[in-house]
């Protein structure tokens, strides 16, 4: 299965670029299906990003969090080559993660 | 079936049956909590009371404790217009000195907590995100900086809400 994640990582200098996409429906549990029923809300809950053993940034999302979700933040500290791990866990307890090479 | 994310044993259980229903790529998962051993924990660690609260202020109390004041250092890059309420890009960027967080708030949405960051030593306070709008609605940023919080907000016009109904 192809991951739910993909992440691009830009080192400039001493700082570092991030750009996440992450497949999912982030259901808000407000929306009917066609049936008039309610579809139960279904949203990312954490994305953490990690760099040598430590967490550089932390998402906390609610159901308000539009669909597929996008991400764009910087941090200091990587070089070209290293490692960058996304996980994600959502609140039905999925979850995915992936690392990527700093480019 | 809703899961409570406070409720570690359950998630896991959750996660079992999911895997025995074929429902989800078993192996995908299995793997995915070997690399993830706090997974539970980390469930565990979102703030479920701030991002069911539906004012500005219960949500910051929950969240941080404490109450915003506005600053000019604090700047909220949302659209005037968006026509289509769904995907609303929203960027929260901060010159504030020792960030420790961000958080973006919609507070004509159901829940008034849209997202919230955390902003480790060595990481820019800025942040750029997609959020869902029910209508047209103040949108509040607000950025934890050296304990206080302070905060910028900025009115958005939605055409189409993104929040069904």
């Amino acid at each position: 299965m192809a991951s739910t994640i993909r992440v691009r990582a830009i080192a400039n200098g001493d700082t570092t670029e991030v750009q996440s996409l992450i497949q999912h429906p982030m259901d808000s549990g407000f929306i009917k299906d066609s049936k008039g029923e309610l579809i139960p809300a279904h949203h990312i809950e954490v994305v953490q990003f990690e760099h040598g053993g430590k967490t550089v940034f932390t998402a906390l999302w609610g159901p308000a969090v539009a669909k597929d979700p996008y991400l764009k933040f910087s941090f200091k500290g990587a070089s070209k080559g290293d490692e960058l791990k996304v996980s994600w866990v959502d609140n039905k307890g999925q979850s995915d993660s992936l690392v990527a090479k700093v480019q | 079936m809703i899961l409570s994310p406070d409720a570690p044993a359950c998630a896991r259980r959750t996660v079992l049956k999911g895997v025995l229903a074929g429902g989800l790529a078993g192996l995908g998962l299995v793997e995915a909590s070997m690399l993830l051993p706090a997974y539970a924990a980390d469930a565990a660690q979102w703030p479920q009371d701030a991002f069911k609260q539906k004012s500005e202020a219960d949500a910051l109390k929950a969240l941080y404790g404490k109450t915003a004041e506005v600053s000019d250092k604090v700047n909220l890059d949302a659209p005037e217009i968006a026509e289509n309420g769904a995907v609303v890009p929203i960027t929260v960027t901060s010159g504030l000195p020792k960030v420790t967080g961000i958080a973006v708030l919609v507070l004509e949405n159901p829940f008034t907590l849209a997202a919230a960051y955390k902003i480790p030593e060595g990481t820019q306070a800025t942040v750029a995100n997609r959020l869902k709008m029910a209508k047209t609605t103040k949108v509040v940023a607000v950025v934890e900086s050296d304990g206080k919080l302070y905060s910028a907000s900025k009115e958005v016009k939605v055409t189409v809400g993104g929040c069904g109904g």
